[in-house]
């Protein structure tokens, strides 16, 4: 009761004197009567994408400062992964940045693979590389249709989730869910593409540069998009850098850093790509360089889909991954492993490793601690998104209101992946 | 990635410059790993920045190593963009003098980060602009990753049993 009581009365001593005295001595204002508003938006706020909450401090219609707050959907997914074996935290993981679960499952499989010394099958890493940027295709999709709802293309929407059930369906067949998949797993993938997977690949691969060049028809020069986005709330690169802030959005400030060609991960090194970057930083940057990805993400797919090497999908140490099942009725070792896979789970050496990729929003980094036993010690997430919201306030600070709904669209945050 | 020389020869010379900061270095996995008094990690990483090229910081989190002591510790991912080279610098705390220097000053990105340290594992960053909690609500009581917090399930606090359940103030 008591601690409750303290923070009523430390929220009640909120005041906003220093701030006003600070515009009433700037120049800009004039020094004229100046009162200043703060409006909360959010949690729930259709703007928002997701639970997140903003304190707005405005001026008018300028935003003179802004705060978020989160946590609303933490769910303690890092404390779970603690209590779980290695082979259950994917599925766990995968839960925290919903949009992009098989870059959650990477980073996580990464980093156990690393701490394991694990070699992971050439077939299986291309098998990766095809969902992952399948996965990408498909987040940048719902970036963009709910993106562009916001700034008024209902339409956009329509069409945005009609290419992504494409991509469902490509998950559903491939793994049999849609969305949180648990399709990697630690040593390689769960099970190779069944028959009938390729075609409806190359299927997509065909229909979806057409159909993004209709995308760029309806939006690239929009008289409303490009009021709304260009020259709005621009962020130099040093900035970013500093805020610490990755992605798509460092990239259009004109910094090309990829770690899918900086450090290339899962045999990234194979494939010709390019890596789409922006000149002044400001919202339209953000919104072209997005765009820009999925064509580069399907050249990827095609690719690496030319040149899927034959071989097993997953790695042949039966310490790590589980028998085939034909095994299980003629070999009693195949029986001993599968039960001791199933029952306790693989154990890792004590180590700790840091494992960053590129997810679709940033550096995704995961740290594993393990203390030798079949349960991680600790996982943490260095999600993108958690990061990047630290822009917002930098990004939005002197703009108009409206154009903190457009920055927050073209932040693309993911609150799943923010509280965790 | 600095080599297992590169990482000794880093080490060797961020303890010329700053005496007694370098305790212990590590090499596994292909990663580079200094450990650091805990007094000194913020002149270590701006002698990092300045001297080595590290000038992105891109991750920091906090580690409960339970039951060794002393058990917090606070990970700092460095990385040098231009030689693609990434170096952790680590610290160990206890948990009873559990204040370490906060960097945000010096790498705005670290303010949300060591605030969710904070909350999780409550280690106080000192000179931190806003410490508070972020995932948390403001008024729990503990820090639910520390390896000893208590798991499973609390009352749900509504309005109307606010006064007679326990709740977090326990």
């Amino acid at each position: 009761m008591s601690t409750r009581a303290e923070y009523r009365k430390r929220e009640e001593s909120i005041t906003l004197a220093p701030l006003e005295e600070q515009i009433a001595s700037s120049q800009v204002s004039g020094g004229g009567n100046v009162e200043l508003l703060t409006l909360n938006i959010g949690p729930h706020h259709p703007a928002t994408h997701g639970v997140l909450r903003l304190l707005v401090t405005l001026e008018g219609e300028v935003v003179r400062d802004l705060k978020p707050i989160i946590g609303y959907v933490h769910t303690g997914i890092e404390k779970t992964a603690e209590d779980k074996a290695y082979w259950k935290v994917i599925p766990i993981v995968e839960r925290m940045d919903y949009l992009s679960y098989y870059f959650n499952a990477m980073a996580f499989c990464g980093a156990v693979e690393t701490l394991l010394e694990c070699e992971v099958p050439k077939r299986a890493q291309y098998l990766r590389v095809i969902h992952l940027e399948l996965n990408r295709i498909m987040s940048h999709l719902v970036w963009l249709g709910t993106s562009a709802l916001d700034l008024g293309a209902m339409s956009m929407f329509w069409y945005c989730f009609r290419e992504r059930e494409m991509i469902l369906d490509l998950f559903e067949q491939s793994s049999g869910q849609r969305m949180h998949t648990r399709y990697f797993q630690v040593g390689g993938v769960m099970e190779d593409i069944p028959r009938g997977f390729e075609e409806k690949l190359r299927e997509f691969i065909k229909i979806m540069p057409g159909r993004v060049d209709q995308y760029n028809d309806l939006l690239k020069r929009n008289e409303i998009l490009l009021q709304r986005l260009r020259g709005t709330c621009p962020l130099d690169e040093s900035t970013l850098l500093a805020l610490g802030v990755t992605g798509p959005l460092l990239r259009a400030a004109g910094n090309p850093w990829d770690l899918r060609k900086a450090a290339p991960y899962t045999s990234y090194e194979d494939f010709s790509f390019k890596i789409p970057v922006g000149t002044v930083g400001d919202n339209y940057d953000r919104y072209a360089v997005r765009v820009a990805e999925i064509y580069e993400s399907v050249k990827i797919i095609e690719q690496a889909l030319d040149g899927l090497p034959e071989g097993p999908h997953i790695t042949e140490d039966r310490k790590i991954a589980l028998p085939p099942r034909h095994e299980l009725a003629t070999s009693m070792e195949a029986l001993i492993h599968h039960f001791k896979l199933v029952t306790e789970g693989f154990r890792v050496p004590e180590g700790e490793v840091y494992y960053p990729i590129e997810s679709p929003r940033g550096e995704l980094g995961c740290f594993v601690r393990s203390d030798g036993s079949a349960k991680p010690a600790r996982v943490h997430m260095r999600d993108p998104s958690f990061v990047n919201l630290q822009a917002t306030a930098a990004m939005t600070r002197g703009c108009y209101i409206a154009d903190l709904i457009a920055t927050l669209a073209m932040l693309d945050p993911i609150l799943g992946g923010i509280d965790r | 990635m600095p080599d297992q020389v590169g990482l000794e020869l880093l080490a060797q010379q961020l303890g010329e410059a700053i005496p007694g900061s370098v305790l212990e270095t590590t090499f596994a996995h292909g990663q580079a790993a200094v450990r650091v008094a805990p007094a000194s990690v913020r002149t270590v990483l701006a002698q990092l920045r300045q001297a080595h090229g590290f000038r992105a910081l891109m991750s920091v989190h906090g580690v409960d190593y339970y039951p060794h002591e002393p058990r917090l510790g606070v990970h700092y991912e460095l990385l040098d963009m231009e030689r693609v080279d990434r170096l952790t610098v680590k610290l160990r705390v206890g948990v009873a003098e559990a204040v370490v220097e906060s960097v945000t000053a010096d790498w705005p990105t670290a303010n949300h980060q060591e605030r969710e340290v904070y909350d999780m594992f409550g280690v106080h960053f000192d000179g931190h602009p806003d410490l508070r909690r972020i995932l948390m609500p403001e008024d729990y009581e503990g820090h639910p990753q520390r390896r000893d917090f208590p798991i499973g399930g609390e009352p749900v606090l509504f309005t109307y049993n606010d006064a007679t359940s326990p709740g977090w103030t326990r």
